[in-house]
């Protein structure tokens, strides 16, 4: 458990940090520490500079943006799930990071670290796509955004350039009407989710309006269900199941606790249950 | 001081540990400490080529690396040893450091030693060893079969010994009579043990005294140095001082011979410099010895009352690639022997093969055999409640050693002392509230067999510890004596300090202990000293475990206290003028029978017997008195656990709702601290049950070597255990103690198991091997 050799640098800026980046071949950035250090420490990842960003004040907090919500890459998982301002509009948000790790993973890992690691067990994955979010970058070329759909490309791989840096993600407020919940079924042994299912209903004058599902862990990115059908339908549990049961994997992930098999299995029956509940809070 | 043994006084340990200030290995530091790296294999099973260390040699910062040559060079025997034999036994070399073949992940083929850990690692990835890799075998029942790699050219066809116990025409003859039979096919999971502190070494040689000292994490300094002089070091025992410090943990992981502690001494001898070495937790899963690994047939018969007439068992036991220091006795003389149970069972035949794997070597894991064992019993009780019809209480209960049959001679060599099973199976019936739960449960059968299942499930398992009577141990292998010594020393003023030779990694012997003196010499508990686990400090002793500390580390310190009262009453009776027989010794004072106001106090009599200025002429100075205690028997705990569990079947997902445990400890000198034992065992023995597995792939490769993949339970997995005792004293030793460190291990496995096999009886389960992962369960489920 001791990492190789490494330079530090702290930056006091978004500037600098992007300065560092540029002037350091394969320098990491370091939000909370809690995926880059344990991959550090078994030398999975050996890189010549960890550049620190972790106090940078201008990306962390949660605030009201364009008729959504901002959150800043450096906010915690904790403060995250203890945001009144996401209780108010996007509270599945706030569900899947009070299921992170345990309090202190919450109190360290960041919504941009998590997201830029891209962990398939990740529990933020899910709900970002399911919620249109948003992720923005900046280089020192510029800033651009990506829907989080694009975001994740596959295990451990995003759309982060070697020159960019995650400033925020914008969640789309939660229309009236709406019900979203995050079901996670965790590893025993990481805390990770071996099924993460993100879900959300919205329902108008008694019928249901919209509809969406994501499922993260069975694929290498969330895997969105096209869950139509239920646009129109009585949200009966019966039209849920079959909805959920067109959750289709190719290539699933599978390891010596779940295989792919029993996660697309899983996946269906989490989905169903997210969904149930989703509707439950419309 | 009355009143102290029984009571739950806090552990006089803990301020320290908790706060942060306990010394384990690693937090100490001595001046020109050096530190090792060790290279190991990372193949299963490779020829070494060669081994090129100039590149770590050259790294900056490194002192020395070191290889098989420089043990050879050193002129030390350079073996770890193995420490029980059997007939037959195959004991093929295992060299501290691996010279021309490695047989598991983790062999150990150099050394780096350097002046920050930092470097020495950076160093080690420089050593470049040429491996031609050969083929491995992992599983124990695949090393057994045609044409399967060898691990050891000395043990064909991987087997290491072939061990029985009972007799098997006798239970041949009661299957052939049987009015039902139960069999059951089963693994017992592969364990990692643990231990929250890593294994450590801190080697110092001076050669100015030419003595060394090794500050290490062990449970059994004694035996450590004994073996260090014996197989690997070679140093006499006067030249070669072991301490353990605090020690995190062992679970039996920290009594055996390692490699690594014996190569940092090396490392020390030659470079004339203290060395510390420090596992990662990696290194830890990967050459700790690993507990359990059986694959084991197994059957009973009974006639047409329910009665068992027959047990046979036959058992695949991995021994991993080398024996490890108890390894033969874990999965033989403290397996077959405890396949009685709590039941008169009148035939009894047990078969073990001991199997070479390329594995971590597989040793003493809490328990050791005896949670294998009561799996056996009580899984195949549980299917012969169904058999018999009888339900798993009524087959139990009918087939219970009696009550007024103890002493028991069982059919598999031991001999039960006392028991009582009965009354401990009806306290946990009456807390679990059996029959409101069966009404639960068939409501929710009845409900078209719901999504959400409950079983019941029952463990009443009996275990034999306070490892032994030393004649009957080494009669059947042991190359140590099991018993256990105390030096009681009563200071001029009355305070005491208790030399044991039992050495506490985390259980409370300080505290415990302390009661013991308390309470028969009747001082306070703040006045005794309890010194453990340094070779120059305490006399020869065999260590912690086995729950062997209280019945036998517990029962030496009484028989020094009684030593010393005896020698103080002829003190006292010389002082008082008065006969010795006349005297009693009460409260901490020796008082005259029949007048009152005729006494002395400890103190005044202790220090009168330093003065030795008005004493007997017959006495020697002095009061102090050692004890080397060997107890008659083993002590045999018992009881009846009950676990009630939630099974969502869509998923396969367990949930515990209940967990009673009612447990036969004998007499308890702390009960906080024995029901922390307990539920420390019960966390470990469900962890078992529900997530803990060791999994190596085809090619010998740990797949569960990180915390990521090996599951331990964790505080939100578990629930508040519902505990109680009966109390039946062991009738042999002084403090009528028997052992509590390894109970919860044992029985709990099977009871859950039980439990998820009962919820799922309308699906027709009857077996899942552990753990019961969600997957493995679901499929049961659906299983045609
Ligand atoms: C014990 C434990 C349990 C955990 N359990 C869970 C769990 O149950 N669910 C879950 O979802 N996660 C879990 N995690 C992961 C946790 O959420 C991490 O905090 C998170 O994945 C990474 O966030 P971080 O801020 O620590 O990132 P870091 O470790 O600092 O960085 C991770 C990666 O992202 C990059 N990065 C970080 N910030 C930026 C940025 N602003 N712009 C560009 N790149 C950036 C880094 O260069 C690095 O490659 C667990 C972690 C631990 C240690």
């Amino acid at each position: 458990m001791y990492p190789a050799q490494f330079d530090y640098r702290r930056a006091g800026s978004v500037d600098e940090a992007l300065g560092l980046l540029q002037e350091h071949e394969d320098a990491k950035l370091m939000a909370g520490g809690h995926s880059l250090i344990p991959m550090m420490k078994l030398r999975l990842a050996q890189p010549p500079v960890v550049i620190d960003i972790g106090r940078l004040d201008e990306l962390k907090g949660i605030s009201e943006a364009g008729g959504g919500v901002r959150v800043g890459a450096l906010t915690t998982h904790a403060d995250i799930a203890a945001s009144d301002i996401l209780a108010a509009s996007c509270p599945v948000l706030a569900e899947a990071a009070g299921h992170i790790g345990d309090a202190q993973v919450r109190n360290r890992g960041t919504i941009g670290g998590n997201i830029a690691h891209a962990d398939p067990g990740s529990d933020l994955p899910p709900v970002l796509v399911l919620l249109g979010a948003s992720v923005h970058l900046q280089s020192p070329s510029g800033a651009r955004s990506v829907a989080a759909a694009d975001f994740f490309q596959d295990l451990l791989m995003t759309d982060v350039g070697e020159d960019e840096i995650l400033t925020h993600v914008d969640v789309p407020a939660q229309s009236a009407g709406a019900g979203a919940a995050y079901l996670k079924f965790e590893h025993p042994a990481s805390g990770y989710a071996v099924v993460g299912a993100a879900a959300s209903v919205t329902v108008q004058h008694g019928r249901c309006t919209a509809a969406g599902l994501v499922i993260g862990g069975v694929g290498a990115v969330p895997t969105a269900v096209d869950v139509s059908s239920l646009v129109g339908a009585d949200l009966s549990d019966d039209a849920i199941a079959t909805a959920a049961s067109g959750l289709d994997t190719e290539d699933p992930l599978g390891d010596i606790f779940a295989s792919g098999d029993y996660r697309v299995h899983v996946g269906k029956v989490y989905g169903k249950r997210a969904l149930a509940a989703a509707r439950d809070r419309a | 001081m009355a009143g102290v043994l029984g009571t739950s006084i806090k552990r006089r340990e803990d301020p320290a540990l908790i706060t942060g200030r306990g010394k384990y290995t690693d937090d100490l530091l001595v001046e020109g400490m050096a530190h090792a790296a060790i290279v190991r294999s990372p193949y299963a099973h490779a020829r070494i080529r060669g081994i090129d260390t100039s590149a770590a040699k050259t790294y900056p910062g490194v002192v020395a690396v070191l290889t098989a040559r420089d043990v050879a060079a050193a002129g030390i025997p350079g073996m770890v040893p193995v420490g029980w034999l059997l007939p037959d036994l195959k004991t093929p070399a295992h060299p501290m450091i691996a010279a021309d073949t490695v047989r598991h992940v983790g062999d150990a083929v150099a050394v780096v030693v350097a002046e920050d850990r930092y470097v020495a690692r950076d160093a080690a990835e420089r050593v470049a060893v040429d491996y031609e890799p050969l083929d491995a075998v992992a599983d124990v029942v695949a090393a057994l079969e045609d044409g399967a790699p060898t691990v050891h050219d000395d043990a064909p066809g991987n087997v290491a010994f072939d061990w029985e116990i009972g007799e098997k025409d006798p239970v041949d003859a009661a299957f052939a009579q049987a009015a039902h039979t139960v069999e059951l096919d089963l693994r017992n999971n592969r364990l990692i043990p643990h231990a929250i502190e890593p294994r450590a070494a801190l080697a110092s040689y001076d050669s100015s005294t030419g003595v060394m000292t090794i500050h290490m994490t062990s449970q059994n300094p004694h035996v450590h140095r004994l073996l260090m002089t014996l197989a690997s070091l070679g140093m006499p025992e006067h030249k070669v001082r072991i301490v353990a410090p605090e020690v995190g943990g062992g679970f039996g992981s920290k009594i055996h011979h390692y490699a690594d502690e014996a190569i940092v001494g090396l490392c020390s001898l030659k470079l004339d410099r203290p060395v510390k070495w420090t596992a990662t937790r990696t290194e830890t899963n990967l050459t700790d010895a690993h507990g359990r690994d059986h694959s084991t047939h197994c059957a009973m018969a009974f006639d047409g009352d329910g009665r068992i007439t027959g047990l046979r068992v036959d058992t695949k036991a991995a021994m991993g690639a080398y024996l490890s220091t108890f390894a033969p006795a874990v999965p033989t003389y403290l397996y077959g022997t405890l396949m009685s149970g709590q039941y008169d069972i009148p035939a009894i035949h047990c078969h073990v093969t001991g199997v070479f794997t390329h594995t971590a070597p597989v040793d003493a894991y809490r328990g050791a055999g005896r949670p294998e064992a009561t799996f056996v019993v009580e899984r195949l009780m549980h299917l012969a409640g169904e058999a018999t019809g009888l339900g798993p209480i009524e087959v139990r209960k009918r087939n219970f050693v009696p009550a007024d049959a103890f002493p028991y001679q069982t059919q598999v060599a031991l001999a039960y002392d006392s028991g009582n099973y009965g009354p401990a199976m009806d306290r946990a019936l009456e807390m679990i509230g059996y029959d409101d739960l069966c009404r639960e449960q068939a409501s929710r059968r009845g409900n078209g067999n719901g999504r959400r299942q409950m079983g019941i499930g029952f463990s009443s398992y009996i275990e034999a510890c306070g490892l032994a009577p030393s004649a009957v141990v080494g009669s059947l292998g042991a190359q140590a004596g099991q018993w256990e010594s105390a030096d009681v020393r009563v200071h001029p003023t009355g305070s005491v300090t208790v030399y044991t030779g039992s050495s506490s990694h985390g259980q409370g012997h300080e505290t415990t202990f302390s009661q013991i003196v308390a309470d028969r010499l009747g001082v306070a508990p703040e006045a005794v000293e309890v010194i453990h686990g340094d070779t120059d400090l305490v006399q020869f002793g065999m260590g912690t475990y086995g729950s062997r500390s209280a019945a036998v580390g517990g029962s030496a310190i009484a028989g020094s206290v009684d030593k010393i009262i005896e020698k103080g009453k002829k003190i006292a009776a010389h002082l008082l003028e008065a006969a010795a027989e006349d005297l009693e010794y009460e409260d901490g004072s020796f008082r005259v029978a029949g007048s009152p106001d005729r006494a002395l106090g400890l103190g005044d009599v202790a220090l009168q017997a330093y003065l030795a200025h008005n004493y007997p002429d017959d006495l020697e100075p002095g009061l102090s008195a050692t004890t080397f205690y060997d107890p008659a028997n083993f002590t045999y705990p018992f009881g009846t656990h009950v676990c009630v569990v939630e099974v969502d079947t869509e998923t396969g997902s367990i949930e515990l709702l209940r967990y009673t445990a009612v447990d036969d400890v004998g007499n308890v000198i702390n009960p906080m601290i024995v029901d922390g034992q307990l539920h420390g065992g019960l966390a470990q023995g469900i962890g078992q049950a529900l997530w803990e597995n060791a999994v190596y792939d085809d090619s010998g490769q740990l797949v569960s070597g990180s915390l990521m993949d090996y599951a331990l339970p964790k505080i939100h997995n578990l629930i508040q255990f519902e505990l109680d005792r009966t109390t039946t004293p062991c009738p042999h030793n002084p403090l009528g103690v028997k052992g509590v460190g390894e109970a919860g291990a044992i029985a709990s496995p099977p009871a859950v198991v039980n439990a998820v096999v009962d919820a799922l009886k309308p699906f027709g389960v009857t077996h899942i091997d552990m753990p019961l992962t969600p997957e493995k369960v679901w499929r049961a489920v659906n299983a045609d």
